[in-house]
């Protein structure tokens, strides 16, 4: 069981206010992923939950008993640390082995666990190595295992695939899923990759400044961003906001449009405007417009479409996917 | 570098450096090869550096005449017992300065950098008359204790910058896994630090052996030890350059490999990580 | 770790430490500041009655302080020059790319190993005796005088002695700076045009700015208090000559017997080094923080 619940968390630093106050119920089994740009909480959050940082105020329980005041060492926890943390002078078993180890559980136990997992991991003819002779991508997966033989309530994540090559954290972002799903264990994992978290969650954490922008599953996070702030944080390339009146407004402050939701012709109907930058992958077409009405908009065309710089082209959105903001940046839906 | 250097340069300096290095370790060189010949030798214009008969009775006279070993024996126990209090001393107040630091952590560690600043001179009076006063004048003891006082601020700046360095995520790794403060200091903290507490006791062990202003006030014969035997040697009778050099080489010998193995860390230790 | 059960912990086992070195501090220097006041001999004990600032006027003013003070800063000022040129350039002759550098550092590095008793009595016997020293052969042998090393020139037989104990510790100092200046920025100043002595001047030297302070600093407290030293060799003589401020404390104390002025002199000897640590311990300080 790691059913997760925060009740006005609040963290400060002296005066300084870094977790105005947060609330949040994880379930049992999901993997939530907190995301949001660098400075957000995001970790701060995670830390805490692990019992690494003191709460200020509110209550942190862990399958229904408040944990705040509970050390890290028996919450029941375990985390993957961005620097994986191995511990140097042990051998791989030895690192895998150590939180069992510290619950006291009789040798052989150990080793049957330790081989278990290291099997899941592929690690077992690594078992007698010291973590200095491993790669990157091995080492993150010894700390993985160190974490999964504890067969802890939650694995905690703190940004683990951010020192791995691009090829590699794709290799490994669908190994952590694939494992989350075949252990059924909740997960909390903190990205500052939006496609990471697109790609791994059932449920989205958007955090800004300390605050819980909004708290749902990847789709709902794309289709109906909460506000401005997670309308632009989620898709990539970013919504095209726009603040000039157009008859898509009908009343709000700003419209949100995202450049894969617009259609691109050389003339007709739509917004006018001449092609500032294209950048053609083959497979898409980035265009930069730049629109004497409305300001600069990016738009995204599946396949080539033989436009470049200097060309004036008509961009038309699709009505049924503009986001309306009002005045205070929320969604008018 | 990915550029061959010219072999000119290469050879140069080659030769620069070594006639430099020579030089500057000729005084060691020569007083070693004077412990190996007869005192007439040794005084003998000109002198002759390799080809003269080369003896050891000078190592044999040391012990037999001036009791060499029993003043090793007080440098070995002043030096290393001066360290190990030290570390005991030590090591937890490190510990509680790199990883429960305060708000008041920065300026205690200054503190005790200034501690080290004050000339052993200003205090010899009271430091002389405590000890006539308290009997501790020639002891073992009272040399370990002035000596683990002097050197206390070093070992803990030493001690302290490396604890700092152990990548404090480890640590909550080990805390993650299960692990009581004591077991985390047991299984993860002290294996990675024992490099720093060696290199620290090297360090430590050499300065107390080469110890020269409290060993030569506070002690003359039954405490003291090598730095003050070698200082009997500046009134000597008769001709005892070989004698000499023969007692020096063994009174620096042990700490010379020592400190042949403790470059980094010397450096390290004696600026208080100002350069690492 | 900052909970509050940690941090009293941490406050527990870093009081042996304070409490010791507070002690150390504390007792000593009160007592000197006592006896400095105390015309106090400790030949004649129970003699002693309360002299004021007398100690100090006349310490400060007796012509042995003011020699004294001269030959301190002679001192000083020579072996930090010498061991910081020397050192800067022995520093840059090790870096550049050499067969064997191993055993050429630790032949330079040697001297800072040997206790000073032994450096001193191997100099002033072995090398500078005037007869069968080997300078004094050297000298024959190129037609020269030999010099009475210890008569004529006392006080530079000193420097050169303290100098060649504390020359391994600047250049490997200087030596562990010059090895972290960043290759690239020494490639860079190449791309853009400079030469040896430029980069020299221009890069080079400004890096080690800092590392040369702190040397300065360090062997400025550490040489104020030289002693074995002369101790071993001139006792201070000859007459003056080699007596620097350490020495003369000592002297008044242990040969002189006059606890109350070398109390005042011990004091005298307590401000100018404090003055320097507080130069010190800024430059740590900020060290520190980075």
């Amino acid at each position: 069981m790691g059913s997760i619940s925060l009740q006005d968390v609040r963290k400060t630093f002296g005066s300084h206010v870094v977790i105005p106050g947060a609330n949040l119920q994880i379930e049992d089994g999901s993997f939530v992923v907190f995301v949001g740009p660098s400075g957000c909480g995001k970790t701060t959050l995670l830390r805490m939950i692990a019992g690494l940082e003191d709460v200020s105020s509110g209550r942190i329980l862990i399958d229904g008993a408040n944990v705040v005041d509970v050390p890290p060492a028996k919450r029941g926890l375990s985390m993957v640390f961005q620097s994986y943390a191995l511990y140097p002078h042990m051998s791989v078993r030895g690192n895998i082995a150590f939180g069992l180890k510290m619950a006291g559980l009789p040798r052989p136990e150990i080793d049957r666990k330790v081989d278990a997992a290291a099997a899941i991991l592929n690690l077992t003819s690594y078992l007698d190595r010291k973590p200095r002779e491993l790669s990157g991508g091995q080492r993150q997966r010894v700390a993985i295992g160190r974490a999964i033989v504890r067969e802890p309530k939650a694995f905690l994540f703190d940004e683990p695939l951010s020192n791995l090559d691009a090829a590699l954290r794709v290799q490994m972002r669908q190994e952590v899923t694939r494992l989350q799903r075949q252990l059924k264990t909740t997960a909390i994992y903190v990205t500052h990759d939006q496609v990471e978290a697109m790609t791994m969650a059932d449920r989205i954490v958007v955090l800004n400044a300390g605050s819980i922008e909004q708290y749902g599953t990847p789709l709902e996070l794309y289709e109906r961003p909460a506000n401005l702030f997670v309308a632009g944080f989620i898709g990539s390339p970013r919504m095209n906001m726009i603040e000039r009146e157009t008859e898509q407004h009908q009343g709000a402050a700003t419209i949100g449009i995202r450049p894969e939701h617009m259609t691109v012709s050389r003339d007709g109907a739509g917004w006018s405007g001449i092609v500032r930058a294209a950048e053609h992958l083959g497979s898409d077409t980035f265009l930069y417009v730049d629109t004497p009405d409305i300001g600069s908009i990016t738009v995204r065309c599946v396949g080539e479409l033989g436009l470049g710089e200097g060309d004036s082209v008509r961009l038309r959105p699709d009505p049924a996917r503009v986001h309306r903001f009002d005045k205070s940046g929320t969604a008018m839906r | 570098m990915a550029r061959r250097t010219p072999v000119a340069h290469t050879i140069t300096a080659t030769v620069a450096a070594w006639i430099v290095g020579f030089v500057i370790f000729f005084p060691i060189l020569w007083m070693v090869i004077t412990s190996f010949k007869t005192e007439l030798e040794a005084f003998n214009t000109p002198p002759s550096f390799l080809f003269f008969h080369w003896t050891t009775e000078n190592y044999a006279t040391v012990q037999e005449r001036s009791n060499y070993l029993h003043h090793a024996l007080n440098s070995i126990i002043i030096a290393g017992g001066s360290t190990l209090v030290a570390m005991v001393i030590a090591i937890p107040a490190a510990w509680s300065m790199a990883f429960v630091p305060s708000r008041r952590t920065r300026d205690i560690l200054l503190w005790i950098l200034s501690t080290k600043m004050m000339p052993a001179v200003g205090v010899l009076v009271p430091i002389y008359l405590i000890f006539r006063d308290l009997a501790l004048l020639d002891t073992r003891i009272g040399l370990l204790g002035i000596l683990c006082l002097s050197n206390l601020p070093i070992v803990v700046w030493m001690l302290f910058t490396y604890f700092k360095e152990i990548p404090k995520d480890i640590l909550e790794a080990s805390r993650m896994d299960g692990a009581t403060i004591g077991r985390e200091l047991v299984y993860v903290l002290t294996p990675m630090a024992v490099p720093g507490i060696a290199s620290t006791i090297l360090l430590n062990v050499i300065l107390a052996w080469n110890e020269a202003f409290w060993t030569l006030n506070l002690s003359t014969s039954e405490a003291a030890p090598l730095t003050v035997f070698i200082a009997s040697y500046s009134s000597p009778e008769g001709l005892f350059w070989a004698k000499l050099s023969a007692a020096s080489t063994l009174a620096i010998a042990p700490i010379l490999v020592l400190g042949w193995f403790t470059q980094r860390q010397l450096v390290r230790g004696l600026t208080f990580g100002a350069v690492k | 770790m900052a909970t509050q059960q940690g941090r009293t912990l941490g406050r527990l086992m870093l009081s042996p430490t304070i409490i010791l070195l507070f002690i150390w501090m504390i007792v000593p220097l009160a007592m000197t500041i006592y006896f400095s006041t105390l015309n106090y001999n400790l030949l004649n004990p129970g003699m002693e009655n309360f002299a004021g600032l007398d100690n100090y006027y006349y310490f400060l003013t007796d012509p042995s302080f003011l020699a004294a003070f001269r030959n301190t800063l002679v001192l000083v000022g020579s072996v930090l020059a010498i061991t910081v040129v020397f050192g800067i350039l022995i520093a840059l002759l090790l870096d550049q790319p050499i067969l064997g550098r191993n055993v050429v550092r630790l032949m330079v590095i040697g001297p800072f190993f040997i206790m000073p008793t032994v450096s001193a009595l191997v100099w002033k016997n072995l090398l500078m005796h005037p007869v069968s020293g080997l300078f004094a052969w050297i000298a024959t042998s190129i037609g020269l005088q030999p010099i009475d090393w210890f008569a004529e020139a006392p006080m530079l037989a000193i420097i050169l002695i303290v100098s060649w104990q504390w020359l391994p510790f600047a250049t490997l100092i200087l030596l562990t700076a010059l090895q972290s200046l960043d290759a690239e920025q020494r490639e860079a100043a190449e791309m853009d045009g400079a030469r040896s002595l430029s980069t020299f001047l221009y890069i080079t030297l400004p890096h080690l700015a800092r590392p040369i302070t702190v040397v300065i600093l360090i062997e400025t407290i550490f040489l104020l208090s030289v002693f074995a030293d002369i101790f071993v060799t001139t006792g201070g003589g000859p007459g003056l000559q080699t007596t620097n401020i350490a020495f003369l404390i000592y002297s008044q104390a242990l040969m002189h017997y006059d606890v109350g002025t070398a109390s005042a002199g011990g004091l005298v000897a307590v401000v100018i080094a404090n003055i320097l640590a507080f130069f010190l311990v800024r430059i740590v300080g900020r060290n520190l923080e980075a």
